[in-house]
């Protein structure tokens, strides 16, 4: 088990390192440090001028070389130019003595967004704090009402009950968030026709989120990945209740009742586990959608942001900690199917 | 002129798709008439589900053919706009319409005072271009790649994996922001994935040709000389753009040009749809290498990509069907998504993401602009959906 856990450790450190050299390379591309150049300086740079910012500020090193630096592996580059020396960790705080030779992410230093003009790490923490708020609420709203619609469904495979669930948990996989947040947002929200029962927008919910505001989000996020989650239920709740167990117990007279809650629930619900962390990576997109059509700023919203401005360091940020947030996910979909399942912890 | 009620709006909707229903009732009657001889395909008229399902989607493909060949359905022109047609709610009478001009905008006007309706039918034929050719270049690339991977296994197995589990490990938005951009176009490297990525189809035709007919030389020679003049002329036309730095065909030589927009949205489509599909295959080869009539062709002498090209995929074809289906409507969601941020396609193109994303601005007031093609869009998807799970059904009941 601990081999297992390291090795898994191991290769998700590797992917998280190539995913961010990836992303560094792409947001490092020529015609992005020009559009950078330009927003620094000014928009009517001459080519040459711009040839000459970068090179001032460190921009014109090689690729790899200035990777190293964003990782903190390689010193920060310095430059003296009329008699004063500018460099990546030097700040108006830390002058060209006092300033360490080294400042990337290993040292904690992620570098300053150049839209917000802020800390990146300031950004992404205030920024990941309102996004987990609304992660928190999806999945409060979304995993037990998934499983309800699933177990429900797969308990008499092929009933009236099926089939209406099993349409409907269809018809929400195929609504992708802004479909959803649209209609809802139209017939819930809307001042000419709906039903005004909600806000439209959840920038009020940053401050204090209430129902009134902060439904239609949590809702729209988690209609898309209930049906996925309630088809997966369905389907491992059908297969278990055509186990050999089952009918030995319903033989020997125990009622549907205590069959369904007491035998086949926890042998189902291996398989949804699996299935719920793997959903992550979809959540991440929704949210960005949701987060840009409510108008809630949580990380997606700052990811469009810095991806619109290519604001590089926040940008960069912003992916490690989502790409993180996808590997740990998977790393625990892992364990936890391994604790779940006898047959596997045992052997 | 009177604004129209809602059971006229309905009334001539349903005149204006008249060639649809028709090309449906056809389609409808022949495959039921004949469904003992078609197949898995003929089954699927015995599942109700499936039915609507396969209904749903011919609706739109049959409604993208007729806008986009004969210019039928549509009642105004989709990018044009007209004088005090802004914002008008459905069944709003044309200002100053003239002898020719349609007299109404059925479903109202947007912000910019252009036909919702009209956007919305021709939207439909950017999705049916674009959707499902992105996806089959997908199954290509994830089949080309999963096939040897699932088959040898060992160091190619994990190499490729590794490859793929990054790029699913990216968070899709992120990855099309990083691509989908003017500056990206600008350095090339759509176009260089583009060459990469359109070289697939051509190798996977090529060995799959030559498995089957390595023992007739001489058939197999003309067979590949034929195919590769043709996708390889077909190839260099797309992969060369004079727009873009991967250009080096002459402009005689050249077929045609994919548009720059089109072209990086293409590719990035394809680009994330790819390691999904590589991932079932490969699953799927894992657990069919194992049977008889494979170890019975290992036997037998046959080369490795005669098995697998010629005993294992044809035997994965029912997951492969019901994939397929399901990716299509994955990837017209990816392509709403990219016209939801505004990224690739062009500010006025009509397709359903696009103007989801110019109808929202203004959605609490007027809701009609984003509220027809999020319809549109999510009737498409559901189609597919269900079509998919009728095939799953009927594929599983032999």
């Amino acid at each position: 088990m601990l081999l297992f856990l390291l090795r898994r450790v191991g290769v998700m450190i590797l992917t998280a390192l190539c995913l961010s050299f990836i992303v560094f390379f792409l947001t490092n591309l020529p015609p992005n440090l020009e559009k950078v150049a330009k927003f620094e300086g000014n928009s009517r740079m001459s080519d040459e001028e711009v040839v000459s910012w970068l090179a001032n500020n460190g921009f014109a090193q090689p690729m790899p070389v200035r990777f190293g630096e964003w990782l903190g592996v390689v010193p920060g580059w310095t430059n003296e130019r009329d008699g004063r020396i500018t460099g990546r960790c030097i700040t108006p705080e830390r002058t060209a003595e006092t300033a360490p030779r080294f400042c990337g992410v290993l040292q904690g230093q992620w570098g300053d967004s150049r839209v917000f003009r802020d800390e990146v790490s300031t950004i992404v923490g205030v920024r990941l704090w309102m996004t987990a708020k609304l992660m928190l609420w999806v999945m409060l709203l979304m995993v037990p009402s998934a499983l309800i619609i699933g177990v429900l469904a797969g308990m008499r495979e092929g009933s009236k009950t099926d089939r209406s669930l099993s349409t409907l948990s269809i018809a929400t996989t195929a609504t992708p968030e802004y479909v959803s947040g649209v209609i809802l947002i139209a017939v819930f929200a809307s001042s000419a026709v709906g039903l005004k029962w909600f806000k439209g927008t959840a920038t009020a919910a940053m401050e204090d989120a209430t129902f009134e505001n902060f439904f239609l989000p949590v809702l729209t996020i988690s209609l898309y990945g209930m049906g996925y989650i309630a088809r997966m239920t369905r389907a491992s709740m059908a297969e278990v209740m055509t186990a050999q167990y089952i009918r030995t117990a319903r033989l020997k007279g125990v009622s549907f009742r205590n069959i369904v809650l007491k035998h086949a629930l926890r042998n189902a619900l291996i398989a949804p586990f699996t299935v719920i962390m793997l959903q992550f990576p979809w959540l991440l997109n929704g949210v960005v959608v949701v987060e840009t059509l409510f108008n809630y700023k949580g990380l997606g919203w700052a990811l469009v942001q810095a991806a619109g401005n290519n604001d590089i360091d926040l940008l960069l940020g912003i992916s490690v900690v989502s790409v993180l947030v996808v590997l740990v996910t998977q790393l625990i979909s892992d364990i936890g199917y391994v604790y779940l399942n006898p047959r596997i912890r045992i052997s | 002129m009177e604004p129209l009620s809602w059971g006229q709006i309905a009334l001539q909707l349903l005149i204006r798709f008249l060639p649809v229903w028709i090309a449906l009732l056809v389609t409808f009657t022949l495959s039921i008439a004949f469904k003992r001889r078609l197949g898995l395909y003929g089954k699927l008229f015995d599942n109700t589900i499936g039915m609507v399902g396969f209904g749903l989607v011919m609706f739109w493909v049959y409604t993208a053919l007729a806008v986009g060949l004969f210019d039928w359905i549509l009642t105004h022109d989709p990018l044009s706009t007209a004088t005090g047609m802004k914002n008008k709610v459905p069944g709003t009478p044309m200002r100053g319409a003239g002898e020719d001009d349609f007299a109404w905008y059925l479903l109202g006007g947007d912000t910019l005072a252009r036909d919702v309706f009209s956007r919305m039918v021709e939207g439909a034929w950017v999705v049916i271009r674009i959707a499902p050719l992105a996806t089959l270049f997908a199954f290509m690339v994830g089949i080309t790649l999963g096939l040897p991977a699932g088959y040898f296994g060992g160091r190619l197995d994990s190499a490729l994996s590794f490859a793929a589990n990054l790029i699913l490990a990216f968070p899709v938005i992120l990855l099309f922001y990083l691509l989908v951009t003017p500056e990206m176009v600008q350095t090339g490297i759509p176009s260089y994935m583009a060459i990469v990525l359109f070289l697939f189809p051509i190798l996977f035709l090529t060995v799959l040709i030559n498995a089957r007919y390595r023992t007739q030389p001489a058939r197999r020679n003309v067979m590949l000389a034929v195919l590769l003049f043709v996708l390889g002329w077909a190839y260099l036309s797309v992969i060369s753009d004079p727009a873009t730095p991967v250009r080096f065909l002459p402009a005689a030589l050249d077929l045609f040009n994919v548009p720059g927009g089109i072209l990086v949205v293409f590719v990035s489509v394809v680009f994330v749809n790819a390691p999904t599909v590589f991932r079932i295959v490969r699953g799927l080869t894992l657990d069919i290498k194992t049977r008889d009539y494979v170890a019975a062709a290992q036997t037998r002498g046959e080369g490795p990509w005669y098995i697998m090209l010629w005993e294992i995929l044809p035997n994965t074809r029912g997951p492969l069907i019901v994939d397929f289906c399901l990716r299509i409507g994955y990837t017209t969601i990816l392509l709403g998504t990219l016209g939801f941020f505004g990224l690739g396609l062009p500010p006025e193109s009509p397709d359903w993401g696009t103007t989801i994303n110019q109808g929202r601005k203004l959605l609490s007031i007027y809701p009609h602009p984003a509220i027809v093609p999020a319809v549109a869009l999510l009737s498409m998807v559901l189609g597919l959906n269900l079509l998919a799970d009728g095939l799953r059904e009927e594929s599983l009941k032999d």
